[in-house]
C-alpha cells in the first residue's frame, strides 16, 4: 500500500510540474508538440530512476558537506549518457531537443528528489519514487504538447484532426506555454480539491 | 553502514572515487557511440545529397572557406559523377545567418547548366508555423528553378514567393541559396 501510494503521487498529488512547478524551464521550450513532450519526459524518467538508485546506493558514503557536488556529478553523467545514445540512435529527436537535453543536470526536480527522497530512504522506495516522479513529469509534458499541438497545428502525434486554417499559432510559440500551462494547474487545483486528493 | 563524517579525508575520498567511476563510464559510453554517432550524421548527409541531385554513383567533396561569414565557416561541394564520369550535378552545402531564430543551413543540388535541381533543409530554427514553412512548399518553388542573377523575394523585386509573415525566413532562405552559388561561380571560375 505505501508502495502504491508512493507510485500515484507523482500523477496528480505531488506532479512535478502541475503542483510543485519544478522544471518548468524545458516544460515550456520542448512541449511544442506531443512527440517531443514525450520524449522529453522520458529522458527525465530515465534520468530520475537511474541518479535515484545511485545516490540511494551511495547515501552513507557521501558526508554531508559535499552532497551536492556529488548528486550534480552523477546526475550529469546520466544525462550525458542520455544525450550520447540518443544522437547516436534518434538523431530526429536529438536535433529538435537538443540544448534541452544537456539542461536535465540543472532541472530542479531530478536534484530535488536526490536531496529530499533518494538521499535518505532505501534503493527500492527510490526507484518508485523515481519511477512515480519521472512518469508523472512525462505525463504533464505529453499532455501540454498534445494541447498545444492541437491548438496551434491542428494536430495530435503528427495526426491531423483540426483543418490547418483553424490553427492558433500563438500556441506553438512561447506565451502558449504560459497560458495552456496556466489553465492546466488551474484544472490540476479544482480536481484535487474536488476529490480531495 | 553509518554515515561518513563530512572530514577533508573523506570528502576528498567520495568526491574523488565518484567523479572516477562516473569519469570511466562515460568515457566507455563516449567510445560505444562514437561510430553510430558518425554514422548517423553520414547518413543524413548522404540522404540530403540523394534528395537533391539525380541518380549517381560517385561523389567528390571539397570545402571552400566562406570568408564572408565568421571564422571557420566553410561551404561543402559534392560533386556527382554517373558511371561515365559524367558530372551530374553537385550538392552544395550552405549557410546564412540572417534568419529568424539563427543559422540555417540548406543542401542546394545546382545541375551543371545552373539550374537548381533541389533544395532540402539541414537544419534551421525558425518560428514554427512561420518561418518553419520553408522546410515545405517554400522550398519547392525553387526545383528546376534557372539562376540568373540574384533570387530575391518578390518586396524586393525578385520572382520568389515568400512565406506569409515570415519575409525575413524567406530572405535568410535566398541569401543561402545565393550563396551557394556565388562560391559555385568563384570555384568554375566565372
Amino acid at each position: 500500500m505505501a508502495n502504491w501510494n508512493n507510485l500515484t503521487k507523482g500523477f496528480i498529488r505531488e506532479n512535478p510540474i502541475l503542483v510543485l512547478l519544478l522544471g518548468c524551464c524545458p516544460t515550456l521550450a520542448t512541449t511544442t508538440n506531443a512527440i517531443n513532450g514525450l520524449s522529453m519526459g522520458l529522458a527525465v524518467t530515465f534520468v530520475l530512476i537511474m541518479s535515484n538508485i545511485c545516490i540511494s546506493l551511495l547515501k552513507n558514503f557521501i558526508p554531508d558537506k559535499v552532497r551536492i557536488p556529488c548528486f550534480i556529478v552523477v546526475i550529469a553523467s546520466f544525462v550525458t549518457v542520455v544525450q550520447l545514445v540518443m544522437e547516436a540512435y534518434l538523431p530526429a529527436i536529438y536535433e529538435t531537443l537538443g540544448l534541452f537535453i544537456p539542461l536535465i543536470v540543472v532541472n530542479c526536480i531530478v536534484l530535488g528528489r536526490a536531496e529530499a527522497y533518494a538521499s535518505k530512504n532505501p534503493v527500492g522506495a527510490s526507484i518508485v519514487d523515481g519511477l512515480s516522479m519521472g512518469l508523472g513529469y512525462a505525463f504533464a509534458l505529453t499532455l501540454l504538447g498534445c494541447i498545444r499541438e492541437i491548438l496551434g497545428n491542428g494536430t495530435v502525434f503528427d495526426s491531423r484532426i483540426i483543418s490547418e486554417n483553424y490553427n492558433v499559432l500563438i500556441f506553438v510559440l512561447a506565451p502558449g506555454a504560459f497560458i495552456a500551462l496556466g489553465y492546466l494547474i488551474a484544472l490540476m487545483n479544482v480536481i484535487r480539491k474536488k476529490f480531495q486528493l | 553502514m553509518a554515515k561518513k563524517k563530512s572530514s577533508l579525508v573523506n570528502m576528498l575520498i567520495a568526491l574523488f572515487v565518484i567523479t572516477l567511476v562516473s569519469g570511466a563510464v562515460l568515457g566507455e559510453i563516449y567510445m560505444l557511440t562514437k561510430k553510430p554517432i558518425e554514422d548517423a550524421k553520414k547518413t543524413k548527409t548522404e540522404n540530403a545529397v540523394k534528395e537533391v541531385l539525380p541518380a549517381f554513383s560517385s561523389l567528390k567533396e571539397y570545402s571552400v572557406k566562406a570568408t564572408d561569414l565568421k571564422k571557420g565557416d566553410s561551404i561543402i561541394f559534392r560533386e556527382a559523377y554517373d558511371e561515365d564520369g559524367q558530372l551530374v550535378g553537385t550538392a552544395i552545402e550552405t549557410i546564412t545567418d540572417k534568419g529568424f531564430g539563427g543559422r540555417v543551413k540548406l543542401m542546394v543540388g545546382l545541375l551543371p547548366d545552373m539550374t537548381i535541381n533541389k533544395i532540402s533543409v539541414l537544419s534551421q530554427a525558425e518560428t514554427p508555423g512561420l518561418g518553419a514553412k520553408m522546410t515545405g512548399i517554400f522550398k519547392d518553388q525553387f526545383d528546376g528553378k534557372k539562376v540568373n542573377g540574384e533570387m530575391k523575394v518578390k518586396k524586393d523585386g525578385g520572382d520568389v514567393d515568400a512565406i506569409t509573415a515570415a519575409t525575413i525566413s524567406s530572405r535568410a532562405f535566398c541569401d543561402a541559396v545565393n550563396r551557394a552559388i556565388n562560391y559555385y561561380k568563384q570555384e568554375k571560375g566565372e
